[in-house]
């Protein structure tokens, strides 16, 4: 009965691929998103820039917030819960959420196991900046995986940096022999039957998006190019001067995200960015958080 | 024979890799430029219907392609991609191109922890797997549209001449019946 379900979870985060999921904070902005075209929304209370620049601890919304965006749009609800935090994610559950993001984003409420992902009927994304942490987190019942860029920075270099190292380990994976994989399963830290999907299919067993970062269509599109299969975007889109014109544009950038005439065209007149904060001027990295 | 691909959002790589497995000619079509190639057919895959919807009209594949579905052309949508063809939508006031009579629920089974599995029948093909996820259901179908299957006395395969229609997505599986059913539908489309 798990495989069934893990499976149809799997297959949700298909019918997701080539699309944008947008956080969102309230019922207005969920209805922009979706009229926008978004393939699904994160209900927050606040989203990642707001949540670096207030500081303190941050826990999952308010059950009655997520109730009423799944009330207002269509399209799939996820909501966010603290690494490791279970019984957030049982709440998010009893809600019938249709994905949990068990994110870096939110202060961690454990600093060594995750969620045991495979005791839920809904399905999880969980965050990675390697291959080996993609790996534990889908032999933990994750369902989708999405880069750890830096939340809330509008600064696409750690989103980038994650997607490059997770699609030439692996290429590297493919090229090795199958009697070295045992050995790879060691330095990885990651199941043998998992690296061994990887060798044989040069892919991730599951959905892999880009998340973190992403403030413009180029943005987006790059990391398509970098061989994502979707878009998550933050603070990105109801942080910038145009929300919804933007989220449109992101939109059709990740369709279209090898046609860079149609590239140039969306991103004329979006007004203005978010306002990004460089790597090197943050303090807290949460990509650092959970391994 | 060659057939089209919506690839604005959604599972289309799936349904390239069933027509790849029956050895038919395919492509991708992102925008209005890969819409005007030559082709016999097309496919709507699963995915978010609002989103493709709102690329059809913002990307001006829209109007031509509902117009060429009118005339005739074979189109073949999965779940989301039959929720385009509905004429009618009766939980949502968004329309697609509604060209097939039936009324149309979305989500109707309710939210992911509905999504299921099962085997149906299949008219003329008999007994296929079918995934539903997220999925809509037939609520009502005028005189003209055939039922190929049910589930639990609900509808979830239809068509109307050349228009196929699955609430369920045979693309996950791996059973390829139900794709040759469509490309047939595209042979005699092109032998007439």
């Amino acid at each position: 009965m798990y495989n069934e379900r893990y499976q149809l979870n799997k297959e949700l985060a298909q019918m997701l691929k080539g699309g944008v999921i947008m956080d969102v904070t309230n019922v207005q902005q969920a209805k922009i998103a979706e009229e926008a075209g978004a393939v699904a929304v994160m209900a927050l209370e606040r989203i990642p820039a707001d949540i670096r620049a207030a500081g303190g601890v941050s826990r999952m919304s308010d059950p009655s917030l997520i109730k009423a965006i799944q009330a207002a749009v269509s399209i799939p609800v996820m909501a966010k819960v603290r690494i490791g935090h279970f019984v957030e994610a049982q709440i998010l559950e009893a809600l019938e959420i249709d994905y949990i993001d068990e994110s870096e984003v939110l202060s961690p409420a454990d600093d060594i196991y995750h969620i045991d992902k495979r005791q839920f009927n809904v399905p999880f994304v969980c965050g990675a900046k390697d291959l080996g942490e993609a790996l534990r987190r889908i032999n933990e019942g994750a369902s989708m995986i999405r880069t750890k860029g830096e939340p809330g920075t509008g600064d696409i270099i750690q989103a980038v940096r994650h997607m490059r190292l997770i699609q030439s380990e692996i290429r590297r994976i493919q090229s090795l022999s199958k009697d070295e994989l045992y050995h790879l399963s060691k330095d990885l830290q990651a199941p043998y039957d998992l690296v061994l999907y990887v060798h044989e299919f040069g892919k991730l067993p599951v959905v892999n998006f880009a998340a973190g970062g992403v403030a413009t269509p180029a943005d987006a599109a790059l990391m398509m190019q970098l061989g994502a299969e979707g878009v998550f975007v933050g603070s990105g889109i109801f942080k910038s001067g145009n929300p919804k014109q933007r989220a449109q544009a992101i939109v059709k950038a990740v369709t279209n995200y090898n046609n860079p005439k149609i590239l140039a065209e969306i991103s004329e007149n979006l007004g203005e960015a978010m306002v990004g904060i460089n790597e090197s001027e943050i303090e807290l990295l949460m990509a650092e958080r959970g391994k | 024979m060659r057939i089209g691909i919506l690839a604005l959002q959604g599972a289309f790589i799936e349904h390239q890799q069933m027509l790849e497995e029956l050895r038919v000619t395919q492509f991708l079509i992102r925008n209005l430029e890969d819409f005007l190639q030559p082709m016999d057919g097309i496919i709507l895959p699963g995915g978010e219907s609002t989103a493709m919807l709102k690329m059809l009209y913002d990307l001006e594949i829209f109007e031509p392609l509902k117009s060429r579905i009118l005339s005739g052309f074979p189109v073949f949508g999965t779940c989301a991609g039959l929720i385009l063809l509905a004429k009618n939508v009766s939980n949502d006031s968004r329309r697609g191109f509604q060209t097939m009579d039936i009324t149309i629920k979305r989500n109707a089974y309710g939210r992911q922890l509905s999504s299921f599995k099962t085997i149906g029948n299949f008219e003329s093909i008999g007994h296929v797997p079918m995934t539903f996820i997220r999925a809509p259901l037939v609520e009502s179908n005028q005189v003209d549209v055939q039922v190929l299957a049910q589930v639990d006395g609900g509808i979830v395969a239809v068509r109307q001449g050349n228009q196929l229609g699955t609430t369920f997505h045979p693309e996950l599986d791996d059973d390829l019946r139900i794709h040759q059913y469509f490309l047939e539908i595209v042979s005699n489309y092109i032998n007439k």
